[in-house]
């Protein structure tokens, strides 16, 4: 296999793996947050123990997150070091301020958090967890301003001899467009990925129904809400990014649609098998003027197909394929839609029995909010594939091709990226096992009586 | 302000990243390196490991920042850095990755097997970092094969030269003598005792290869034949600083004898990057291709942004962690409450 293919799956299987614990840590930050601010301000025990609960399962899943993003700041110089080289003048200075303005904060705060029981007041130490929750989201922001520079280049010009892309406006890197339709649809998928998990675990030990429950009502009542304001943010910035990105980018589009003909009004596609070489359909369920209606909030609307579009990239930037892969976009697409309007479905049942103060739910309900965790995993990482799989051949759009930004193959060589995906596949495995073995253990055992002595043995 | 004095600034600042991480990764390192030896039973590692559990990863944010640093204040070094050291950063991130979760996931479970498996990980993924950035750090010092491309035109046995492993033996040496210091003024009763005994033990190895590395750096580089700037006595504090230890350990002076492991460690990493100055990667085949402040920067305009971040961001960032050192003063001992 060549380094590029070699270089694009290991980038690949380390950001997807990556992306499976920042979700998790930024939604269920800001609820462990919650959670002791409710103790603080009732003085109830039961939330410190709630507190100490939820906290436990955040922190054995921020450890994974922390060490895997330490490979994604080093991989752009490893694996990529002609983008490095070429972007590194306004690519590099978000990451350089993700690390000093938010990443420091979270570490630092989360460790006072941990250690800082008997040692700060109550209020100093609720302080200390909401510090790191909104490190954690303001991190993503930063992660997310780099990601929109590659989506939708903006605030930069090219160099006199063409060598590298500079920065001429950094405010204009911060207020891309693309950042503030990108970053509420993250944040609120990391805001579903721990709702989902908060509702699953409650709903395993309610329906178990052994030892004290009470914080588990407790904690799927807030879950339940938590988890429908969260879906219905998602839905409502999927669906506002989806139109932005018709302006932006609307290869993407047409791709995650396999809509290879410019329509007016454009049909939205159900179920459909494609041909990418012939550009064609061989099999398709449509709905007449769906796609019209979601992209201008009315029936009647042109959206560019893939063959005019692909003819206009060539006008613009030469010959050359600019086709994304269809396929991977197209079912990505449905994948993170489908797991949208289940959540939805779910958050919506969850909060009907909650409100209701019904705690005995019938098998099928149970299951649904059990298996309900996985769902948002499923929309993450869908989303991200399309996002990512969507802008190719280009890796800054418009800008530098994918091909063009690898590390040439005389500093590294196929051999070293194959030995070092094998020692990133076997270590994520291994973390993986234990991840889901104390994640499970302490998810299982439930909340003893005696808060104090959470997490020691 | 002028690009040259913004490049200067830059690399003054990726320097301070770099000497904090040594400093304070430092002493986790030896920390973790010591302490299936110094804890002897599960309690008294779990009481080693809980004199860093507030500090080490705010510790290790020191490399992320100095790591971002790079790459947007010299693209080119980053990656001609990253790429070019390919297999033993590889490694580092692997040891990187274990030692990571070891420390969040060891007390977690009480099976012995798992608790063992993670103790050798945590020791395991501290030596191979303390070792592993020596190595570095000499080869940046003594020149590698870089082209006029900026591309590494080595492989992998380029790194492994005698000086580099030497100085990464040093390095290894001096990062366990910090730790071993730490643990003196961290630890209380028969820990305290034992982390002395150690102490003065790793004092002579540490102190003997740090001179012979020293030595070594005058015979095989030309680092002081070509200073970019003369660190005059600087490195000479270095050494009386690693010399005093032995005598403030013997005098319980604990307190004395980390600020001068301290002071070693950063005296040395300043030595080193004013020695390079104003280059941040030497070429062995023609010091025409090395990379310098100058050929490997970003524009004035990035500079100047990164400058203005850093003067707001980089005081408040000390005055945080300063006040969680404050907060986690007390001394651990094993009746303390132990959250690892």
């Amino acid at each position: 296999m060549d380094e590029l293919l070699l270089a694009r799956l290991q980038f690949a299987l380390t950001s997807v793996f990556h992306f499976f614990f920042v979700p998790l840590t930024l939604g269920l930050s800001i609820f462990v947050a919650i959670m002791e601010t409710a103790y603080v301000r009732t003085g109830n025990e039961m939330y410190k123990r709630l507190t100490k609960f939820w906290g436990n399962i955040f922190l054995i899943n921020f450890a994974v997150g922390v060490v895997t993003g330490i490979v994604m700041e080093f991989q752009f110089g490893l694996n990529w070091s002609e983008y490095s080289r070429f972007v590194g003048d306004i690519f590099g200075v978000p990451l350089a301020i993700e690390a000093l303005l938010a990443f420091f904060l979270e570490s630092t705060f989360l460790g006072i958090w941990v250690f800082g029981w008997d040692k700060l007041s109550k209020q100093l130490h609720a302080a200390t967890i909401w510090i790191v929750a909104i490190a954690s989201n303001l991190s993503a922001l930063w992660i997310l301003v780099a990601n929109s520079f590659m989506q939708h280049p903006v605030g930069y010009r090219l160099a006199e001899d063409g060598s590298r892309a500079e920065m001429v406006d950094f405010w204009a890197l911060l207020f891309n467009p693309h950042v503030w339709v990108q970053f509420p649809h993250v944040i609120s998928g990391g805001i579903t990925t721990g709702a989902f998990l908060v509702i699953a675990i409650s709903v395993y030990h309610i329906m178990k129904n052994q030892g004290d429950i009470e914080p588990f009502k407790k904690s799927l009542k807030y879950g339940a809400v938590y988890a429908f304001i969260g879906t219905v943010l998602v839905t409502l910035a999927g669906h506002t990014q989806m139109q932005d990105l018709l302006k932006r980018q609307p290869m993407k589009v047409a791709a995650a649609e396999a809509l290879w003909e410019t329509e007016n009004p454009a049909s939205f596609s159900l179920f459909t098998i494609g041909d990418e070489e012939e550009l064609r359909d061989v099999f398709s369920i449509r709905i007449p003027g769906l796609l019209s209606f979601l992209a201008f909030n009315s029936f009647e609307g042109e959206v560019k197909g893939i063959k005019e579009l692909q003819a206009e990239y060539e006008e613009t930037y030469g010959p050359g394929n600019y086709i994304p892969p269809v396929a991977i976009s197209y079912w990505s697409f449905r994948l993170m839609v489908g797991a949208g309007t289940l959540m939805l479905l779910t958050a919506a049942i969850a909060l009907f029995y909650v409100l209701r103060e019904r705690y005995s739910f019938p098998r099928w309900a149970s299951a649904l909010m059990f298996w309900s965790f996985l769902l948002p995993y499923l929309g993450n990482t869908s989303g991200w594939i399309l996002a990512e799989m969507g802008r190719q051949p280009w890796i800054v759009f418009g800008l530098l091709r994918t091909e063009d930004a690898v590390t040439p193959a005389s500093v590294v060589s196929s051999g070293e990226v194959m030995f070092s995906m094998v020692i990133f596949v076997l270590i994520y495995a291994l973390l993986t096992c234990a991840d889901y073995y104390l994640i499970k253990k302490y998810a299982v055992a439930g909340i003893k009586p005696e808060a104090r002595n959470e997490g020691r043995v | 302000m002028e690009l040259e004095t913004l490049q200067i600034i830059w690399f003054i600042l990726v320097a301070v990243l770099f000497t904090g991480f040594f400093f304070l990764e430092g002493f986790d390192y030896g920390v973790g390196i010591l302490m299936p030896f110094i804890g002897r039973d599960d309690l008294e590692r779990r009481a080693v490991i809980n004199t860093i559990g507030p500090f080490w990863d705010g510790n290790e944010v020191w490399l992320i920042t100095a790591g971002g640093a790079m790459f947007a204040a010299f693209p080119d070094w980053y990656a001609t850095l990253f790429s070019g050291f390919y297999p033993a950063l590889i490694l580092m991130l692997l040891a990187l990755i274990i030692r990571g979760v070891a420390f969040e996931f060891r007390s977690k479970s009480d099976n012995p097997v798992w608790r063992t498996m993670w103790d050798w990980g945590i020791c395991a993924g501290s030596a191979v970092p303390a070792i592993l950035w020596g190595v570095a750090l000499a080869n940046i010092i003594r020149g590698v094969p870089i082209d006029e491309n900026m591309n590494y035109a080595g492989g992998f046995f380029n790194l492994l030269n005698p000086y580099a492993l030497a100085c990464g033996i040093a390095s290894f040496a001096i990062f366990t003598l910090h730790g071993a210091v730490f643990l003196t003024l961290k630890t209380k009763g028969e820990l305290h005792t034992r982390a002395m005994s150690v102490a003065k033990k790793a004092w002579a190895p540490a102190t003997l290869l740090s001179f012979v590395f020293a030595i070594y750096t005058l015979v095989e580089t030309d680092l002081f034949a070509r200073l970019g700037v003369n660190p005059g006595i600087i490195p000479v504090f270095s050494v009386i600083a690693l010399a005093s230890v032995i005598f403030l350990l013997k005098n319980n002076s604990s307190g004395w004898a980390f600020a001068m492991t301290g002071i070693a460690i950063a005296f040395s990493t300043i030595t080193i990057f004013l020695g390079l100055f104003p280059r941040v990667m030497v070429s062995s085949l023609d010091p025409e291709w090395s990379l310098t402040i100058y050929n490997a920067s970003s524009s004035e305009y990035t500079l100047g942004i990164m400058s203005i971040v850093a003067l707001i961001f980089v005081p408040l960032v000390l005055a945080y962690q300063g006040w969680t050192y404050w907060v986690f003063r007390q001394r651990v001992g094993t009746d303390s409450e132990l959250e690892y």
